[in-house]
């Protein structure tokens, strides 16, 4: 049950950004190009998908998730160097070609070489992301 | 175009929709890097079906999708090589250091008013928006 969950879950994930024109990376670089032709779609998107899953926060609250477990707590609001410099390298990727992780996942099967190509460096930079983080702590530590 | 903002908005409605079911059913968070780099370092072993199961329905719906209804996809923004194996790399190690993306830090984050995610969100699109701004209007890459 928890599996076929997890599949419609990631099904209706695919869906929704395909719908959504997340994509198109042509779209996606339209919305971070806010000196060029800024095209607004994506704030849509965003704010589609956070209303459903603030109801689904407060649903959440005093209860446990119908499958078992519970639910995940909430991480100390720690800001951190690797929060922050993880997410400008991330960015710096999302600008470049258009593609961030979910979106390059559910257009695997009709995207091409160049979503193949994009798919096969982001899971090797998921392998080398423990020894950055090691070398990152490690400079933070001394400086 | 207004059109594609309803498609924008729709779309959304869905994936915030994937991510209730996610959370409400299984009690987990719909991050796409957080899912896929656990299987990838190890971190995930413990609910590895899980995620395999999620990845399945991920890439699977949309393919079907595209079958049955002859969707062509758009072209992409690039097609050189470097620049996409280095966006990727950039994207695979950002996402891990971070601990989330767009759909983690983004829409799980700060759909609950985490700190963490409104904070990451802004960077990752400062950054992307600069690297537009340097690459395209500067270096004329792409």
């Amino acid at each position: 049950m928890r599996n076929l969950l997890a599949a419609l879950a990631g099904g209706l994930f695919g869906t929704g950004l395909l719908l959504s024109g997340m994509t198109d990376t042509k779209k996606v670089q339209g919305w971070l190009d806010v000196f060029g032709a800024w095209d607004p779609t994506l704030a849509f998107v965003m704010g589609g998908a956070i209303l459903p899953m603030a109801v689904a926060w407060v649903l959440a609250k005093g209860r446990r998730p119908l499958l078992g477990g519970s639910f995940p707590e909430r991480s100390a609001p720690k800001l951190g160097h690797n929060l922050v410099v993880g997410s400008v390298l991330f960015g710096m990727g999302w600008g470049l070609v258009g593609l961030c992780p979910g979106p390059a996942l559910a257009s695997l099967s009709f995207g091409g070489p160049p979503v193949w190509i994009f798919t096969l460096a982001m899971l090797g930079g998921m392998i080398l992301a423990p020894a950055v983080r090691t070398r990152l702590d490690a400079a933070t530590a001394a400086a | 175009m207004p059109v594609e903002w309803l498609y924008g908005l729709g779309g959304g409605l869905v994936i915030g929709l994937a991510g209730a079911v996610f959370l409400l059913a299984n009690g987990r968070i719909m991050g796409a890097s957080g899912i896929v780099g656990g299987l990838v370092d190890g971190t995930g072993a413990a609910n590895r079906t899980e995620r395999l199961a999620f990845l399945a329905g991920l890439i699977g719906f949309p393919m079907v999708i595209a079958l049955l209804f002859g969707f062509v996809p758009p072209g992409n923004v690039t097609t050189s090589p470097a620049l996409l194996i280095a966006a990727g790399l950039l994207v695979g190690v950002g996402t891990r250091l971070a601990n989330g993306c767009t759909s983690g830090h983004g829409v799980c984050g700060i759909s609950r008013l985490s700190l963490r995610g409104i904070v990451a969100t802004v960077f990752y699109i400062l950054a992307g928006g600069l690297t537009v701004v340097l690459f395209r209007h500067i270096l004329g890459i792409i």
